[in-house]
């Protein structure tokens, strides 16, 4: 009896977890320009909204599987940060005002179960509740929809006429920043390194071509090589660290060789990439993020496996460009206190 | 006048002498008397002064308008007195004033003011300087219808602590504790230039010896406390802050309220002259501090309806409640945290004695992490003994080196945990000292060091260096007896020999990579992120 309960619950699982997985991957293809965070949180609004549970801790348990389900698809930062941040975001910050006078700053020990039964004694309907979390979810989606946009209205200043610009694999901010600092009519050119093993800076080069940007790809290994007559390094983010930056593997060469020649670091992401990790050291980036998701499932060993992340410590990036403002790396702690605050 | 109270001054005196004797605690009244006949003193001596200069100018037109107001001069201080005594003699004298511009009352009344602050400016003035009667009257011609609000140059006050060689400051320290009746402790030994503001106390020589315990008016548990602070048998700032926490609840559940008085206020005042004491014996840290400054807070908050048994369980409930979470589940948090950090086959050092990091270490011993341990210590303490004997009776592997091999032993290092006295605003950690060079080193070997430090430890000083506010401990600890000689035996009689037993030094930022409090892991920088936020919640 139990065992037929088990393989029920586990097909039921399997079946929404496909579901699930379909939709995601719709959702990419549909548009591959955005961001796969923000694909994630489309997918897990759509969820909210199929849901069919009967209390708010049961939702918000399944909505954290969701986030999880996700993550083992795109094994990347900002989708399980993108998870994190929207499921704070629908359920705290309506209530903000509230929680924060009850809730003394260290006494709670479950957080989501106080919050869950905030909401509930708040509104006392379950049909209202979730849809205040649906508006304030749609909300998030319009909020993050935007962040691109702030983000390349903030850096392209920093873009002046003659500027020789390296950046790092294929970065679909870096890219919208150069398009707004070629839409001003600024003459820049461009080199991008190949970024193997998957080539990626070959299609960055591809679509700075149809921008009629000078570009030139190089080896990885030439970074060093090319940097004496770069005027600054832009790259984007995988996640940002309280204590750093996660991007492609090879940017805490490029990082440490930028700093050698003291050419300004800078780094372009939007806030949901934003992660309350610490790592110390490249040994600390956890597993999930360094390989592919398919590579974890796969693979025994894999201490012979290539990581695709590397961290890079703050000490040597200059300034951050996020849609909430231009931050110095230290800032990015107090940014990241509000925002899981 | 004046002389109505000098009369019956020599009777009161005798009181106030017996109650000296007794120990008894000086009642209200008796202190009243105490404080007025030191000012009637100076006020007769100020007479003299007044006398002189007012011969030397008889001439003055002002003197008519100098001459009433240097009646009420004396005895504005007088007057804070609630017995009526020399109230009289004032009172006339602005009635008298007050007719003459009758159109503008008001005035009068600001002009007196004016003319009250110029004549104690002037006085302090002639006392000071050489010039004696000549700057009392031009000043009060001068500025008759001075504006009363002239704004004075804001002069940040330094604490008492750090200037032990101004003799003004010593002098007030001295006054100050006589009102409280607490020993004054004398300082020990010659001490450093570098170092000559602050002080430095012999082990020898306790307070306590020069109390007598029936006459004295702090109570015996704090008097405990006092003792095992100065001679060292209660150390480290969690444990400080835990018996000074557990002292004041036995003060609080013996204290009652005297009669007409209300328990918010009165308590409060009953425990200055206690901290005052506890600050002689051995000054207090900073986590100390901010217990106090809860304590005071909770105190004062009490609402007068409240009744004093109701009152007493609630502080001692808010005492309880301060202890668990501040320090036992905040021990907690920060051990879950830091746990996350050490990974099978880590290398830890850790230097000292702090109770954080030996609890950190054994939480993770028992989660069957696999790491050894390498303790360094530093003289005269040797607290790292004590350190490495909780460590072994857990199992834990160690290794035990002093501080000069650090550079020996930082290539096999793979982490470095340390404790924290305190964490500055401008995110200096101030510590035991050694840490700062722990530090250092470990920066220069590319070797992480994670500062280990509960949220109440936080305070708002800012610090870039180890001189201007640190602790001097006794300099005959550093004299040690080897093969039946001790070298530095008589090293007062050398002229050019100075000691210097350092208690604290401060770690810049930049060598610190992360800071694990019980709000998480946080980078050193942001220590001015939570004291906001603290101080928004409250």
């Amino acid at each position: 009896m139990v065992t037929c309960y088990n393989i029920i619950t586990i097909a039921v699982n399997e079946c929404r977890t496909q579901k699930l997985v379909e939709y995601f991957k719709a959702q990419m293809r549909k548009n591959p320009d955005m961001a796969s965070a923000v694909a994630a949180i489309r997918t897990l609004l759509e969820f909210l909204k199929r849901d069919k549970g009967e209390t708010i801790l049961g939702l918000r348990e399944n909505l954290t599987w969701a986030t999880d389900c996700l993550t083992g698809v795109d094994s990347s930062v900002a989708v399980s940060s993108g998870g994190e941040l929207f499921l704070r975001f629908i359920s705290l910050t309506s209530l903000e005002h509230q929680v924060c006078c009850l809730l003394p700053w260290e006494g709670v020990c479950d957080l989501t179960l106080a919050i869950a039964n905030l909401c509930f004694s708040v509104f006392q309907d379950l049909s209202r509740c979730k849809k205040v979390m649906e508006e304030r979810g749609e909300l998030f989606l319009e909020k993050i929809s935007m962040s691109r946009t702030k983000v390349a209205k903030l850096c392209h200043t920093f873009i002046k006429d003659g500027t020789k610009i390296l950046t790092h694999s294929y970065s679909r901010v870096v890219l919208r920043v150069l398009e707004k600092a070629a839409a001003e009519k600024k003459r820049f050119s461009v080199y991008v390194t190949e970024s193997q093993p998957d080539s990626a800076g070959r299609q960055m080069a591809e679509a700075l071509r149809k921008l009629n940007v000078p570009v030139t790809v190089v080896l990885d290994a030439a970074v060093g090589y090319v940097l004496e007559k770069v005027d600054l390094v832009i790259i984007g983010a995988e996640g940002v660290v309280e204590s750093g930056l996660y991007h492609k593997i090879g940017t805490y060469q490029m990082a440490v060789c930028s700093k050698a020649h003291n050419k300004p670091f800078y780094v372009v992401a939007e806030s949901f990439k934003f992660v309350r990790l610490y790592p110390l050291n490249q040994q600390d980036v956890p597993d999930k993020f360094k390989y592919k998701a398919d590579t974890l499932k796969t693979v025994q060993n894999l201490s012979e496996e290539h990581p695709m992340i590397d961290y890079t410590p703050p000490s040597l990036i200059t300034l951050l460009f996020t849609d909430l403002g231009v931050l110095t790396p230290s800032a990015v702690s107090d940014e990241l206190i509000k925002l899981y605050l | 006048m004046a002389d109505g109270g000098v009369t019956d001054g020599p009777d009161k005196n005798d009181d106030v002498e017996r109650a000296k004797c007794e120990g008894k605690e000086m009642t209200k009244e008796e202190k009243q008397r105490l404080r007025k006949e030191k000012k009637q003193q100076k006020k007769s001596k100020e007479k003299k002064d007044d006398a002189a200069s007012q011969e030397s100018e008889k001439g003055k037109k002002s003197d008519g308008k100098s001459s009433p107001a240097s009646q009420p001069l004396p005895k504005p201080t007088t007057q804070k007195a609630p017995s009526a005594v020399p109230a009289p003699a004032p009172v006339p004298m602005p009635a008298s004033e007050a007719p003459a511009p009758a159109d503008k009352p008001a005035k009068s009344k600001a002009e007196l003011k004016a003319e009250r602050r110029a004549r104690q400016e002037a006085d302090r003035a002639s006392k000071q300087g050489s010039k004696k009667g000549e700057v009392g009257p031009q000043a009060s011609a001068g500025k008759p219808k001075a504006p009363p609000s002239e704004l004075q140059p804001v002069v940040k006050r330094l604490p008492e602590h750090m200037q032990v060689d101004n003799p003004d400051v010593l002098k007030k320290l001295a006054k100050k504790l006589e009102r409280q009746q607490i020993p004054l402790r004398l300082d020990y030994g010659y001490k450093v230039s570098l170092f000559s503001h602050l002080h430095q106390y012999s082990r020898k020589a306790p307070l306590t010896q020069q109390l007598s315990i029936p006459s004295t008016v702090i109570h015996p548990a704090i008097v405990r406390l006092g003792l095992q602070y100065s001679q060292g048998i209660v150390a480290g700032s969690n444990a400080r802050s835990v018996a000074l926490l557990h002292a004041f609840k036995q003060v609080i559940s013996d204290y009652t309220t005297p009669p007409n008085e209300e328990l918010s206020r009165d308590l409060v005042n009953k425990l200055k002259p206690y901290i005052s004491f506890l600050n002689q014996c051995r000054p207090l840290s900073a986590s100390m501090g901010n217990a106090i400054k809860y304590i005071k807070k909770e105190i004062s908050n009490i609402p007068s309806q409240c009744k004093e048994e109701e009152a007493k369980r609630k502080l001692l409930n808010c005492i309880e409640c301060y202890i668990n979470e501040k320090i036992i589940l905040a021990a907690k948090a920060i051990a879950k945290y830091s746990i996350e950090k050490i990974s099978d086959g880590d290398v830890i050092l850790v230097y000292g004695c702090s109770s954080l990091v030996n609890h950190i270490l054994c939480e993770a011993f028992e989660k069957a992490i696999k790491f050894h341990v390498i303790v360094v210590d530093s003289r005269p303490r040797l607290e790292g003994r004590e350190a490495l004997r909780r460590l072994v009776q857990r199992g834990i592997s160690c290794t035990y080196v002093l501080i000069s091999a650090v550079s020996y032993i930082l290539p096999e290092v793979s982490k470095v945990f340390l404790g924290a006295h305190a964490l500055l605003a401008n995110g200096y950690v101030m510590s035991r000292v050694g840490t700062s060079q722990i530090a250092l080193v470990a920066k220069a070997f590319n070797v992480p060091v994670l500062v280990c430090c509960e949220t109440y430890k936080f305070c708002d000083r800012v610090q870039t260096d180890s001189f201007v506010s640190n602790e001097l401990d006794d300099p005959d600890d550093l004299i040690v007896t080897r093969k039946g000689k001790t070298q530095l035996e008589d090293w007062q009689q050398v002229d050019s020999l100075g000691l210097l037993n350092l208690v604290y030094d401060v770690t810049p930022p930049d060598f610190v990579d992360l800071v694990i409090t019980d709000l998480g892991m946080i980078p050193c920088t942001s220590v001015p992120v939570v004291l906001r936020v603290k101080n928004v919640d409250q």
